[in-house]
């Protein structure tokens, strides 16, 4: 007789692929979303000014680094800014002075960005909550500091300006064969979001969110993984920075000022928090809002900015990206 | 296994653990009863490491833990699975049961989990958070499992349980015993209890108060019911 605390089924269950669908849009609409942002990312400059398609690529990496720590790790860093600014520094001085090819100088700005993160990732995350929020601020502040004083490398107020685009004598003095050159750095730093947060090593930032002391349980050093996602998301801010730079021409204290920090983060919040393609969609619809405002003459752009920021952040609490997949998601419960 | 010796821990000002002395032998279920706000899962997370203000030693396999930090006290060998069901909501079921670091060839693979708990099978693609209670449960120690953790400190896995789950529960501590596994079992429940644990620590106030074996419940059962408050 077969008790109710029988445990054996009564065959084996074949286990299968076990990372199903769970929290992913299914496979079709994956790769028609794929195929529409790259389509999207492909013919931006022919649609509209590509110095706005630049900033796009720029904010969106930017972003994506932002989200990787707040939505996957559950660290608010408000001292991104510090890594953004550095590598635009980084990456303009080695185009000026040593005339370092646009790609390897934004890479190595970015590396600079990685470097300087860790210390200040290991000693910021000994907090959480407001207090690392506040730490990275504080760190962010040194920066800006060191970068007004510093006026013989950074050129302090005035900032560092004629910022070369080589790259092996091709002309890119038109940005709309910039941002060609530049999607594949753009493309690849966004890929590489992508790839850590679907990854074990995503998992594991996204079970150090969720609890962390149950996480130490589980064996994980959290200090290390919140490290480790810290400079990654450096790096990934640093690619942003170092483009931003080569786009512009020049670098301003602006690229370190802690506001720059909190645009980041609205953006994600805008996007959607957690969700990586939500910083991505935040940050373009920010970027275009804020040209076409201008172009319109606008002046109190920030106003109306900051007013639409209001009005999605109470009406869509999970972000546009966020409202976009959680209502799929109910769609697709709904029907099964 | 597990040895603890003038153990005292407390929160702030609040002493909530106070100079206890236990051991916990290779392959035995022990519990530890009490009354709520008796300290039983303060004790507990003084053995992971999860609870700093303690003092008193804490030896593991003949190796203490003083200040070795949680991660590697899960690494040695230790699991733990929390009172508050423990699972991560936003990822799924399988991701649950994938996340852990193995600390030993003896865990034990996904396909025993989904043999041993068919309903997780059922449900590997179901964010954790869907799961009800029990379910969750269940999770939470399958995941440990998935471990090969030597010494289980289970934090009232039956609460809330319906007696189906209660008594799933009760096979799985006792297939874990009968393949060489340690458990240190924190249970309100007593009758539970009997049924599963080689011996028993009542715990009052922060003090171990009695020890006794299994054999012995069954002759003092409403003494102890009267102790627990029940």
């Amino acid at each position: 007789m077969t008790t109710q605390t029988d445990l054996k089924p009564a065959r084996r269950p074949p286990v299968g692929p076990l990372l199903g669908r769970v929290a992913r849009l299914p496979k079709a609409a994956q790769a028609g979303l794929l195929a529409l942002g790259v389509g999207v990312a492909v013919w931006l400059p022919n649609g509209i000014y590509s110095g706005v398609a630049m900033d796009m690529l720029c904010w969106a990496l930017f972003a994506v680094s932002v989200d990787l720590l707040l939505g996957y790790t559950g660290l608010l860093s408000f001292g991104h800014a510090a890594f953004w600014g550095t590598a635009a520094y980084s990456t303009a001085l080695l185009a000026v002075h040593a005339h370092v090819v646009f790609p390897i100088a934004v890479l190595a700005g970015a590396g600079a960005s990685a470097v300087l993160a860790l210390p200040i990732g290991y000693l910021a995350v000994r907090r959480t909550g407001i207090y690392f929020a506040m730490v990275t601020l504080a760190f962010a502040q040194m920066v800006y500091y060191v970068a007004n004083e510093w006026r013989s490398v950074t050129g302090g107020e005035n900032g560092l300006q004629g910022v070369p685009r080589e790259l092996f004598g091709l002309d890119l003095s038109d940005t709309y064969y910039l941002y060609y050159a530049a999607l594949p750095i753009a493309a690849a730093g966004l890929f590489a979001a992508w790839r850590i947060v679907n990854s074990p090593f995503g998992r594991v930032l996204v079970s150090i969110r969720d609890n962390p002391a149950r996480t130490r349980a589980l064996g994980y050093s959290v200090r290390r993984y919140k490290i480790t996602a810290f400079v990654l998301s450096a790096f990934l801010a640093g690619l942003g920075g170092g483009l931003f730079a080569i786009a512009h021409g020049f670098v301003s204290l602006d690229t370190v000022h802690w506001t720059t920090s909190g645009e980041a983060v609205i953006v994600v919040v805008l996007g959607g928090i957690g969700t990586l393609w939500g910083g991505v969609i935040g940050s373009v619809l920010l970027v275009w809002l804020e040209d076409r405002l201008s172009v319109a003459g606008f002046t109190l752009v920030g106003l109306i900015t900051g007013s639409i920021f209001v009005v999605v952040v109470l009406a869509f609490r999970r972000g546009i990206w966020g409202t976009v997949r959680a209502l799929f998601h109910r769609e697709r419960d709904g029907r099964r | 296994m597990l040895r603890i010796e003038n153990l005292s821990a407390g929160y702030g000002q609040a002493e909530v653990l106070r100079e206890v002395w236990m051991h916990v032998g290779t392959g035995e279920v022990v519990t530890l009863c009490g009354r709520n706000g008796a300290g039983k899962t303060t004790l507990l997370r003084c053995v992971m490491g999860l609870h700093r203000q303690q003092r008193g030693a804490v030896t593991f396999l003949g190796r203490g833990l003083a200040n070795v930090p949680a991660h590697q006290r899960a690494r040695r060998g230790l699991g733990w699975v929390p009172d508050d069901r423990g699972v991560y909501a936003t990822l799924s079921v399988a991701e649950n049961l994938l996340l852990p670091l193995p600390t030993s060839p003896h865990g034990w693979r996904v396909e025993q989990v989904f043999e041993m708990f068919p309903v997780l099978y059922a449900r590997r693609n179901s964010p954790a958070t869907r799961l009800s209670g029990g379910e969750q449960r269940m999770l939470a120690l399958a995941r440990v499992l998935r471990t090969g953790a030597r010494l289980l400190l289970c934090d009232e896995p039956t609460e809330g349980l319906s007696p189906l789950l209660m008594a799933q529960v009760g096979e799985i501590i006792r297939h874990i015993k009968d393949t060489g596994g340690t458990v240190l079992l924190v249970e309100q429940n007593l009758r539970f209890a009997a049924t599963v644990a080689d011996r028993h620590y009542l715990l009052a106030e922060g003090r171990i108060v009695d020890a006794l074996d299994n054999s012995e419940v069954q002759a003092r059962f409403y003494e102890l019911l009267d102790h627990l408050g029940i």
